[in-house]
């Protein structure tokens, strides 16, 4: 067992585990952030995306030590005081999503994406978000939802 | 306070809302929805409108479907209607939630509830104000007459209206007729998005009760292996684990998923298995040949005589068609969080069929279904393969056990492996042509399969087609419009065969030889969007080719048009465009419609392009997400959907007949650039 301090969410936490553990379980099973998924365990359907310093992980294969001294994101510190995060809102405004299973890992790859690309084509749009998987295959409505994002983001700056 | 035994409600979460539970276990296992109006809908004193039913939001839009349908005849907003769904001991029996039910069945009860609720409020108001309920107006939630109103809520309150709760819903309430509507027919986002992009909503694996353990289940190495020993003492000595072995069923609880790995590891490490021989994917279609149901036992439907139609042909075809098997693989495997407290058992769980799991379970654990409660909060993808409640049964079991409530998540390779499949197909056909380049007579047979869509809709005087179980190698389900897409394959793709053999072009000798005006509609509509006269005409590059094929099943009608460029080294096929148009009556949501077409054109493209599960000695050799490949962002083509909106029309169901047009639309197009027929699903072009 290892004591794990990191900040998830802007707070900090100590989480008292084994250090080989996945992220994914001591996010979700430690610390109640079940919005967070696991999709495969095997690092190939993007459901348990999170951010680390800012950079896209997966949750399944990251394990707790990793995660020791940085800071963490998840679906549910992406609002702040109420008010979605522009990715998350693009998403509901667009309605991309059918069962919502994969939304969360969508919209944080999609967070990643669009920090990295701020006006992505839609070649980048493809390939930034090809890791994940929407076994409903609403991705033309995701694939919406992220130029949505990246509009509105153009329009406010 | 109507008055009701108070045990008779339970208060919805975060409204304050009183509703009236369910009527008893009894009445609800004579099926058929609900026994009362007071079971189907309740008018808050907040103002918000409960509707209660019996079926699941599992992804297909069904919780904003029925949400839609309240509002629009009791004239509010949809964000004024609380839904509550998939609760055995709360909601009415809907029957299971799948082949497209939901909006043929379930629809006309909510529509008919709702109506009726509007004119006992309209008859609750017109006393209120003293006048006839024709000159009162409704809207907004309230009943409005010469500048005053009564809100719902208020009217609401009134005995009469609290009384007439317990009554059976009357019959022939008139509902608003399409061209009326207000609500339904406009482009509605799913209730529930705000929850689901902020994480906040609970999936079945979401689900925490207090004290509960994760659980882990020992499972076999291969299909049909038994255990013939196996020592749970290592597992016991870790900290916090619990172990169970009931027979065959070994597993363990521990207060972490980790934890409960480890544990898993310890017992499967000493377990010893008895294996038997098991068929192969190689060879699959030549054994569910040989193990076909004897003949005498699938008795064929006929028309006219094929046996005189094919000796009179002029031109005789024939083909086989292979579709493989494969896996649902919704994004969250199986999940249940079981309870149980002073001899009741209530589970969590995402299944389509909370009354069918209910059962499963009183009948497992010697129970009345009185004594077991499911709940099944909006689920992680079903597409028809969770029409069982295996988890449900599972964490059940470690939680009687455990003593404690246990939560039973499937890992991704227990869901390929011990999940259902969709049947793999072996279908033989034979055809003829007369003089005129008419089909004359047409010979059907589906192996294994099943026989949803089975025959064809083309005009043919002489007709025979037979569904024969076989003796699957694979356990096998449900899965999205059941056997429609391997029949409408074999059908589709050698109607193009047939279409080729007599000189003409495939949309024009489909339409020569179809007399429902639905699927002509479809076809000329997919057609004329994607150019396809026009384009039959082009030069293509010789790596291309396009193809068309069309369809029908659970009352609607779908046609697709699609453009391919084969690779030729490697003969795999990569979709560029599709086009296609779907009917299913009157729209209620043209948004979720619409994304129910474009998803069902995805996932088909998966199976015509790539997914098969193989397998070999009781062994799934591709069971994980790196081996099966789904479809992803870059396999998405350029697409286009067409919905016709038949507001003449009674509503179909739309969440499953659009998947069955887009794998023969691909196989025809693969023959129109490589000139080399393909009738595998997947398609596997020969090389060279």
């Amino acid at each position: 067992m290892a004591t794990i301090r990191f900040t998830v969410n802007g707070k900090t936490r100590d989480v008292e585990t084994e250090p080989d553990r996945p992220l994914l379980e001591v996010l979700r099973e430690d610390l109640g952030l079940t919005g967070t998924k696991y999709g495969c365990g095997e690092g190939q359907c993007g459901a348990c995306t999170v951010l680390l310093d800012g950079q896209p992980v997966l949750g399944c294969l990251t394990p707790a030590q990793a995660a020791h001294g940085h800071e963490v994101v998840t679906i549910e510190g992406l609002a702040r005081d109420g008010a979605l995060h522009p990715v998350q809102q693009a998403f509901l405004d667009e309605g991309a999503m059918q069962c919502g299973y994969c939304t969360p890992g969508m919209i944080l790859r999609a967070v990643a994406l669009l920090g990295a690309h701020p006006h992505p084509t839609d070649a980048q749009i493809v390939q930034g978000l090809n890791g994940n998987v929407c076994r409903c295959n609403d991705y033309h409505r995701i694939h919406a939802a992220v130029r949505r994002a990246a509009a509105a983001a153009g329009k406010k700056a | 306070m109507p008055a009701f035994n108070r045990r008779e409600f339970f208060e919805l979460a975060g409204t304050g809302l009183l509703i009236v539970a369910a009527p008893l276990a009894s009445e609800a296992q004579r099926g058929g929805g609900a026994a009362s109006l007071g079971a189907r809908l309740h008018i808050g004193e907040d103002g918000f409108i409960a509707v209660l039913s019996g079926k699941v939001e599992e992804g297909q839009g069904a919780l904003t479907e029925l949400a839609m349908v309240a509002a629009e005849e009791l004239r509010v907003p949809v964000g004024r209607i609380r839904i509550v769904m998939a609760d055995t001991d709360r909601t009415p029996n809907d029957g299971i939630t799948a082949g497209s039910s939901t909006t043929p069945r379930t629809v006309p009860q909510v529509h008919r509830a709702a109506a009726a609720a509007r004119s006992l409020l309209l008859m609750g108001a017109s006393r209120k104000f003293g006048v006839e309920a024709a000159a009162l107006e409704v809207r907004d939630g309230a009943v409005a007459h010469g500048g005053r109103t009564y809100g719902y809520a208020d009217l609401a309150r009134s005995p009469e209206i609290a009384a007439a709760y317990k009554d059976a819903l009357p019959e022939g309430t008139e509902v608003t007729p399409a061209k009326d509507w207000q609500t339904l027919g406009k482009p509605q986002v799913r209730l529930d998005a705000r929850d689901l992009v902020t994480g906040a909503h609970l999936f079945p694996s979401d689900i925490v009760r207090p004290g509960m353990l994760y659980g882990r289940v020992l499972r076999p190495p291969a299909y049909g292996a038994t255990l013939e020993s196996v020592d749970l003492g290592p597992a016991q000595k870790l900290p916090g684990v619990k172990t169970v072995r009931e027979g065959e069923f070994v597993g363990c609880a521990a207060p972490t998923s980790y934890a409960a790995r480890k544990a898993l590891e310890a017992i499967s490490s000493t377990a010893r298995w008895k294996t038997v021989e098991q068929p192969s994917s190689d060879g699959l279609f030549e054994y569910l040949k040989q193990h076909a149901s004897r003949e005498d036992r699938t008795p064929a439907r006929e028309r006219g005589s094929v046996a005189r139609g094919l000796a009179e042909a002029g031109v005789r075809l024939k083909a086989t068609y292979q579709v493989a098997y494969i896996q649902h693989a919704p994004m969250e495997p199986r999940a249940a969080v079981a309870e149980w407290q002073n001899g009741r058992l209530t589970v969590w769980t995402g299944t389509s069929n909370p009354l069918g799991v209910r059962q499963a379970l009183a009948a497992a654990f010697g129970l009345g279904t009185d004594k077991v409660r499911v709940v099944a909060p909006h689920f992680g993808g079903g597409f028809g393969g969770k029409h069982t409640g295996e988890a449900a049964l599972e964490a059940a079991r470690l939680a009687k056990e455990a003593g404690c409530p246990v939560a039973v998540h499937w890992t991704r390779a227990e869901e390929f492996m011990w999940a259902y499949f969709r049947p793999a197909a072996l279908i033989e056909v034979e055809a003829g042509l007369d003089g005129n380049h008419v089909i004359s007579s047409w010979d059907f047979v589906n192996y294994n399969s099943g026989a949803a869509a089975i025959d064809t809709p083309y005009r043919i005087p002489n007709v025979r087609v037979r569904y024969v179980p076989s003796d699957s190698p694979l356990r096998i389900g449900s899965y999205r419009v059941l056997a429609a897409t391997a029949n409408n394959f074999a059908r589709e793709a050698f109607t193009d065969e047939l279409a080729h053999a007599a000189g003409q072009d495939p949309l024009e000798f489909r339409l020569a030889h179809l007399d429902n005006d639905r699927i002509k509609n479809v076809l000329q509509a997919a057609a004329g969007k994607f150019g396809w006269k026009e384009r039959r005409k082009d030069k293509r590059q010789p790596s291309r080719g396009i193809g068309l094929a069309c369809g029908t099943e659970k009352n609607s009608v779908v046609a697709a048009c699609c453009e391919v460029e084969v690779d030729r080294q490697t003969g795999s096929p990569r979709v560029i465009e599709v086009v296609e148009a779907f009917e299913c009556g009157a729209i209620l949501n043209p948004a979720n419609m619409k994304a129910q077409v474009q998803g069902a054109i995805g996932m088909g493209l998966g199976a015509v392009l790539r997914e098969e599960i193989r397998f070999k000695d009781g062994r799934l050799l591709n069971g994980s997400f790196a081996k099966y490949r789904v479809p992803r962002f870059q396999d998405m083509p350029k697409l286009e959907v067409i919905l016709l909106d038949r507001k003449d029309l009674v509503p179909a169901g739309g969440g499953e007949t659009p998947i069955v047009a887009i794998a023969p639309a691909v196989a025809n197009a693969v023959f129109d650039a490589t000139g080399k027929r393909v009738r595998t699903m997947p398609v596997r072009v020969p090389t060279a």
